[in-house]
């Protein structure tokens, strides 16, 4: 089945979302999507899909004009979208989770499992899926979950599969798994729909791509031909350098010094077991890892926002195991939170209250009782300008600004005072290349400045391309340990390292 | 040279306020006049259905209008219910912005005026400069300390502050019966429940008797205003606000923000309660001059609905309490002169904030008070 969308656009309001808009989904091709937040990649997938109408252009399914008026209609096409937030019920089995919403039933309503499970095995023989109907969601691993997300639209005969940034949760091998499944799809005759932002990718698996950027496509080739650089330039309108630049690495003094630490996740399961490290001043240590495997708890932990069950952390020389978070805070100790929206910012709040965050206190911005506000706000001024926060005032609400401005009102907030330790969790996901490069940018300067730096990241090159060592974390326990200042790491032995293969 | 100059521009632009938006303008003031609107629409409507004929029901909201604000007397009336509400609504707003749903103000305010009650006519001889305001704070106290209660629960156990607030208005009934039956409590002479009086030296001195010695309006407002100003500062100028207001919104974040979540809990619960102990202290120093069974008379669940209706914003919690005060004041008026029941009040009271709570609904039905939504996203 080929797709073809004709001259679309989207307006919400005076923001164009899609600008006269051409693209072609052929069936037994991967059409490579590549853009930033924002560019419009969702918008277009979504009229696509059936939930937004065009406010111009049409959609021909094999060459016939086909109008959509509601999310039941895509699907119903032969359109499916798997989406980077799985929706899956957790306590059902792969089997009940496919069927959900279109079972087949039997007299007086009977739920015909027997034949769904069939169904569902037939599916996952003909693309070698390797999933098994009977487990239950909440014993799989992500990767496998993501499989049950496909088993789930090819389930409901599509013949197109819209994948968003589908990499995003695996580990590399994983990737590698996922990429192999893409392909049997595509060799299939599926007509297949990948977007991403990650240039290795889409170059990798793509048969052709298209490059969206403010809602217009900028951009079209042939992945054997094009190089990331190219790609990243259509992407953002303007060269990009990936090659982070940092100074010669001069490690001074140990800053932070982990010894057998424990900590115990609420339902008293093992959250980080017995891990040891170090921090030295000038140095990047990067924490790998597939999400949920202690990285979080570890932070949270180092900054004192969870309680450490044994062994010890020392922060510049003092034992800090039992310092409130805002003690930590105080001696240096800068923190940006890996989920921005849930802990590292009020939405409500605007950007000058949000600079001053956990400051608020201090002399600068304080007077007795009183905050100084007209302070604050010059502040805040200050430090957007420094951080390149675009926004038209202080005064916005910081729910109004974009993904990657958001985090650069974090960064900003944490980065701008004496700082001696930074710790950046996920510090660039879900951002856009342009934000990516600069918040690695002001890492980098703070490392070059003599603060030592933690990086926690699920992103496997961004940790490979930062770090001056690279911990790896499997289960709780730091399982590998690699130094990146020799030359260059084995990506693949971390990477092993990170599905548990040093054991 | 340009650099400085041009990041002083920059700077300039970024501390420009962008006027308020047509939004919002929408959203604090038209759609509060449209609801009362058809607020008072419905009411009719359901005169109608009881049988009211149309006379009936035109006499009574001309005696709504004159009752609560066609004479010195009925603004007297209106400011005087007022103040209380205004008072106990502070302090819910303050909670809500804190993220605290506080449903006690009922039975802080009756321990609040049950402490003022006491001070009030145990010192007798005593001068007024101080008995007034020792009398003021003993609610002020009592109030706060018996909604930490609450706080405290939350704080250390978990336990919500719905709940627990709830259990606390009761176990403040029963204190309130119990206590009047005291003996050093209870006035000499009486077998039923009233408390003794409230000495002149801590009563709340009336204003306007050179006027009419009817006129009811005292000096409670005063406190009103010094609160509304007190709660704005606290929220929006004070590091206790900032944080007050943090855990309200993100609780997660304020607690990265290295802010502690349990006193804040406690802190917030107590400034609450000690301005729905103002507002008990307040009805029985300056209005009632004593305690008696349910002198609290539901004003702390109509002042969940002011606080409600003013969006949780000092300012929106004067005006809302206002507007209850004149509704309550009005509705007396009503049923005197057009022998409307006085419940109707409360059926209007409760309709606007149905329709407060559904600006969908209103804009539904006052399409052209509206831009259209399409617009609307700048």
């Amino acid at each position: 089945m080929d797709v073809e969308l004709r001259g679309i656009t989207k307006r919400f309001g005076p923001v164009t979302a899609n600008d006269d808009v051409n693209l072609t989904i052929r069936a037994g091709e991967v059409l490579g999507l590549l853009g930033e937040n924002g560019a419009g990649k969702s918008t277009m997938m979504n009229i696509l899909s059936g939930l937004y109408s065009p406010d111009e252009g049409q959609i021909l399914i094999d060459g016939k004009p086909v109008d959509f008026e509601g999310p039941g209609d895509g699907i119903a096409a032969g359109i499916g979208m798997v989406h980077q937030h799985f929706m899956l019920v957790p306590v059902f089995t792969v089997a009940e989770n496919v069927i959900l919403g279109v079972e087949p039933t039997g007299r007086f309503d009977y739920l015909d499992l027997a034949t769904a499970r069939k169904q569902v095995r037939d599916i996952n023989e003909k693309y070698g899926l390797q999933v098994d109907p009977d487990a239950l969601i909440e014993d799989l691993p992500v990767g496998i979950q993501q499989r049950v997300e496909i088993l789930k639209v090819l389930f409901r005969s599509a013949e197109v599969l819209i994948l968003d940034e589908p990499t995003a949760v695996l580990t590399p091998q994983e990737v590698e798994e996922f990429f192999g499944i893409v392909k049997s799809l595509r060799d299939a005759g599926k007509a297949i729909v990948f977007i991403t932002h990650k240039l290795h990718e889409i170059i990798e698996i793509a048969d052709r791509i298209n490059v969206l950027r403010g809602g217009r496509i900028t951009g079209e080739g042939d992945p054997k031909t094009l190089t990331e650089n190219q790609l990243a330039e259509m992407m953002v309108g303007r060269p990009v350098s990936f090659d982070v630049k940092k100074g010669p690495f001069d490690p001074k003094e140990t800053l932070l010094e982990v010894k057998n630490l424990v900590v115990l996740r609420e339902n008293d399961e093992i959250a980080v077991n017995h891990a040891s490290f170090h921090v030295r001043s000038g140095e990047v240590v990067g924490i790998a890892g597939v999400q949920g495997n202690g990285q979080s708890a570890l932070i949270e932990a180092v900054t004192g926002l969870h309680h450490v069950t044994a062994g010890s952390i020392s922060f510049l020389g003092k034992d800090i195991t039992n310092a409130s978070a805002r003690e930590r805070h105080r001696m240096g100790m800068a923190h940006i939170p890996e989920d921005r929206h849930k802990s590292g910012m009020i939405s409500n709040f605007t950007i000058y209250e949000n600079m001053v965050l956990n400051t608020y206190y201090d002399d600068r911005f304080s007077n007795g009782p009183n905050i100084k506000w007209p302070e604050v706000l010059k502040t805040a001024a200050q430090y957007a300008i420094d951080f390149d926060v675009r926004t038209p005032s202080v005064y916005l609400k910081a729910g109004n600004l974009s993904g990657g401005n958001q985090q650069k009102m974090v960064v900003a907030r944490e980065l701008e005072r004496e700082t001696k330790l930074v710790i950046a969790a996920q510090p660039t996901r879900g951002l856009d290349v342009g934000s990516i490069e600069y918040i690695h940018s002001r890492l980098m300067d703070a490392r070059d400045e003599g603060d030592g730096v933690i990086i926690v990241s699920s992103e496997l090159d961004e940790i490979m391309s930062l770090s001056d060592r690279i911990l790896v974390m499997f289960e709780g326990r730091i399982v590998a340990e690699f130094d990146a200042t020799a030359g260059p790491v084995d990506k693949n032995a971390v990477g092993l390292a990170m599905a548990g293969a040093h054991e | 040279m340009t650099d400085t100059s041009n990041r002083d521009t920059l700077t300039a632009k970024l501390l420009q306020r962008a006027a308020p938006g047509r939004a919002e303008f929408e959203d604090l003031v038209i759609v509060p006049i449209f609801a009362v609107i058809v607020a008072l629409i419905v009411g009719a409507l359901v005169m109608l259905a009881t049988a009211v004929d149309i006379q009936t029901i035109g006499r009574s909201y001309l005696a709504l209008l004159q009752g609560s604000v066609g004479s010195i007397n009925s603004l007297s009336e209106t400011l005087t219910s007022a103040i209380p509400l205004v008072l106990a609504g502070l302090g819910l707003a303050l909670g809500f912005r804190a993220g605290l749903f506080n449903i006690g103000a009922e039975g802080q305010i009756i321990v609040g005026g049950i402490a003022a009650v006491i001070v009030g006519f145990s010192f007798p001889g005593m001068p007024w400069i101080i008995h007034l305001p020792l009398a003021l704070l003993a609610g002020a106290v009592a109030g706060g300390l018996y909604a930490s209660i609450a706080g405290w629960l939350r704080a250390a156990t978990g336990a919500h502050e719905v709940i627990s607030t709830i259990m606390l208005n009761l176990i403040s009934y029963r204190l309130l019966d119990y206590m009047l039956g005291l003996t050093w409590m209870q006035r000499e002479g009486r077998s039923d429940p009233v408390s003794k009086s409230v000495v002149p030296s801590a009563e709340l001195p009336r204003l306007l008797t050179d006027i009419d010695p009817n006129l009811r309006l005292h000096a409670g407002i005063f406190v009103m205003i010094g609160a509304v100003i007190l709660v704005y500062w606290l929220l929006f100028k004070t590091k206790t606000g900032f944080e007050f207001r943090a855990s309200g919104e993100n609780p997660d974040a304020a607690r990265y923000a290295g802010m502690r979540a349990s006193l804040i809990i406690v802190l917030a619960m107590a400034t609450a309660g000690a301005l729905a102990g103002l507002a008990g202290a307040n009805q029985v120093l300056g209005v009632l001059e004593r305690a008696t069974p349910g002198f609290s008379a539901g004003i702390g669940f109509d002042a969940i609905s002011v606080a409600l209706l003013g969006r949780s914003h000092p300012i929106g919690v004067l005006f809302a309490g206002l507007l209850f005060g004149a509704l309550e004041a009005g509705g007396r008026q009503m049923q005197v002169d057009a022998g409307v029941s006085i419940d109707l009040i409360g059926i209007i009271q409760a309709l606007i904030i149905v329709f407060i709570a559904a600006p969908l609904l209103v804009r539904a039905i006052f399409p052209w008070g509206f831009r259209k939504p399409a617009e609307r996203k700048e």
